[in-house]
């Protein structure tokens, strides 16, 4: 580890955990290492009094009630538990027959939402996928549209993961609370970087995740709504019956005491943070459009998290690029980088256009990201698209005039 | 995912970038074959000129290549070998020779393959604008 470390523009996958979270959570490991769950003895009471503040803390970054916390693993075990519970609970036929009701979701979800509504599809549930626009924003429109007396649960991510656009979340909860629709959001990339009330905003369920918010790894939480409605979920896990019996299991007592910590110190930062991150992400896309022709940040131009930008540049493969400037960590959406050697299929959700998919970058910003890195990012990255053009056949053909689309590739 | 060194000192330093003109005006060279394999959408184009003397001698080849660091080296590479080999020499040269030399991963196999039909695109431009017959089944189908 004593190697110089890269520069980390990787936030969306995940952040650094913030030392003031880290100091909250030491004691916990080595002497107040109670189980929360006993309550006779002083080691259990000094456990639950820390998961009921970080309860109060998660609560409070939402705008919800310390009851209607759960906390799980992160935010994979918080959306599973959100579809399947719901589904499973609100089911409108007995497993094992068809017509179990309806589900509404998009198609650039991430697979910790689309993957749960595919296993419900195989058991008995309709599911609709949106097909996001070329924008990649969500609308009241395009999900009324597709209701129907049978729809149970509507599930629409708040911001995206990778290129980091911003869903009409407030007014698709509004059409669900009317239509008695239950309403859930994957809210991962948006929780504690903006403004979030599950009242204002009409949300039964969202789902987050520590690690994206300077958190501990494998902590996250589902808030679930108590009243109006008062939404159940059958459990995933049974056992010992913690979590109002939605999540049995010992709770991960020092992962939840940073988990809050997180969260405190992001109601607290969000908004000085958030201009900062505005910024950086302004100055990174106008001043690599200036210095790179055919340059395209992808996604809505304004309904974006501040902290996420997706850019293509057009004519050069993102694993080459990443070669180039391998002193910033950062991630693609170039096949290359997959395991499935399939470019990134939100890009291609939005019609981006399979050459533009692999010719991605997404950079992802943190609270320690400083005017000298962004930079020395734009610097870098410059250097290394001009680099690979010179090499590019396809920036050749486009100098020449000859449009690339119409040519006869030999796909293979 | 690691690189090997070759890999990355390909990739730095690529041995033989350009062209041997637009591609309009290699067109109408006859001593120029063009290969031009591989497609944007699956994130790899290579693009090999080779320049033949009389004689069927590769005098001078050129790459450019829309791809990974592996299908940049293997592009690379393959210029190098096939520079003073005659045509029917050069048509030996296999995708394995390339994985081996470069020390390629499994995943990365597709970008020997490509290299290996680059060279056998552009030789077989080349005879098609010299009237000579092309083998049969030169551009054998390749599993990737």
């Amino acid at each position: 580890m004593n190697k110089p470390r890269p520069l980390y523009l990787d936030n969306a996958s995940t952040t650094r955990c913030d030392p003031r979270v880290v100091e909250v959570m030491l004691p916990f490991l080595t002497e107040a290492y109670g189980n929360s769950g006993s309550r006779n003895h002083a080691f259990g009471w000094e456990a639950e009094e820390a998961v009921e503040k970080a309860r109060e803390q998660a609560a409070a970054l939402i705008g919800a009630n310390a009851k209607e916390i759960i906390f799980t693993s992160g935010a994979t075990e918080s959306n599973n538990l959100a579809i399947k519970g719901a589904a499973h609970m609100y089911a409108k036929a007995p497993e094992g027959q068809t017509g179990r009701g309806h589900i509404i979701t998009a198609l650039h979800e991430h697979k910790a939402v689309l993957d749960p509504c595919k296993r419900l599809q195989k058991e008995g549930f309709d599911v609709t996928f949106l097909q996001p626009p070329a924008d990649g924003v969500i609308t009241l429109d395009m999900v009324a549209k597709e209701i129907r007396p049978d729809t149970i649960l509507v599930s629409i991510m708040w911001a995206n993961n990778e290129i980091g656009t911003i869903n009409e979340i407030p007014a698709i909860g509004k059409l669900c609370h009317d239509k008695e629709i239950i309403f859930h959001s994957d809210g991962t990339q948006w929780v504690g970087k903006m403004p979030t009330d599950v009242e204002r905003d009409n949300i039964d369920l969202l789902s987050w995740s520590g690690h994206k918010m300077y958190g501990p790894k494998g902590v996250g939480a589902l808030y679930v709504r108590r009243r109006k409605p008062r939404v159940r979920l059958e459990a995933i896990f049974d056992g010992g019956g913690q979590e109002r019996g939605m999540r049995s299991g010992t709770l991960n007592i020092s992962g939840i005491a940073g988990f809050g910590k997180a969260c405190e110190l992001c109601q607290h930062e969000m908004q000085s943070e958030g201009e900062r991150l505005l910024k950086f992400r302004t100055r990174l896309e106008t001043e690599l459009a200036k210095a790179i022709e055919v340059t395209q940040v992808n996604g809505n131009a304004s309904k974006r998290v501040p902290n996420i930008t997706n850019i293509s540049f057009g004519f050069v493969e993102g694993e080459s690029l990443l070669m180039g400037i391998k002193d910033i960590a950062c991630s693609s959406g170039s096949a290359c980088t997959s395991a499935s050697l399939e470019p990134s299929y939100v890009l291609k959700s939005l019609g981006v256009g399979d050459e533009l998919a692999h010719s991605s970058l997404r950079l992802s910003m943190s609270r320690w990201t400083t005017d000298k890195e962004i930079d020395y990012t734009i610097a870098s990255i410059t250097k290394a698209v001009l680099h690979l053009r010179k090499m590019s056949p396809l920036y050749d053909l486009y100098k020449e005039g000859v449009d690339i689309s119409k040519i006869q590739w030999q796909t293979h | 995912m690691a690189y090997s060194d070759k890999v990355i000192e390909h990739y730095q330093n690529p041995h033989n970038v350009g062209s041997f003109g637009s591609s309009k005006e290699v067109q109408a060279r006859k001593d120029v074959g063009v290969g031009i394999v591989g497609a944007p959408e699956c994130g790899d184009v290579m693009q090999l000129h080779i320049q033949v003397g009389e004689n069927g001698v590769i005098q001078d080849a050129k790459f450019k290549c829309f791809g990974c660091g592996s299908a940049i080296a293997s592009s690379s590479l393959a210029t190098e070998w096939i520079k003073g080999k005659t045509v029917d020499q050069a048509l030996a040269i296999k995708n394995t020779e390339i994985v081996e030399e470069l020390s390629l991963p499994p995943v990365k196999i597709h970008c020997s393959v490509l290299a290996e039909d680059s060279i056998r695109a552009a030789i077989e431009d080349w005879k098609k604008k010299n009237g000579i017959a092309t083998a049969v089944n030169a551009h054998a189908a390749h599993a990737h």
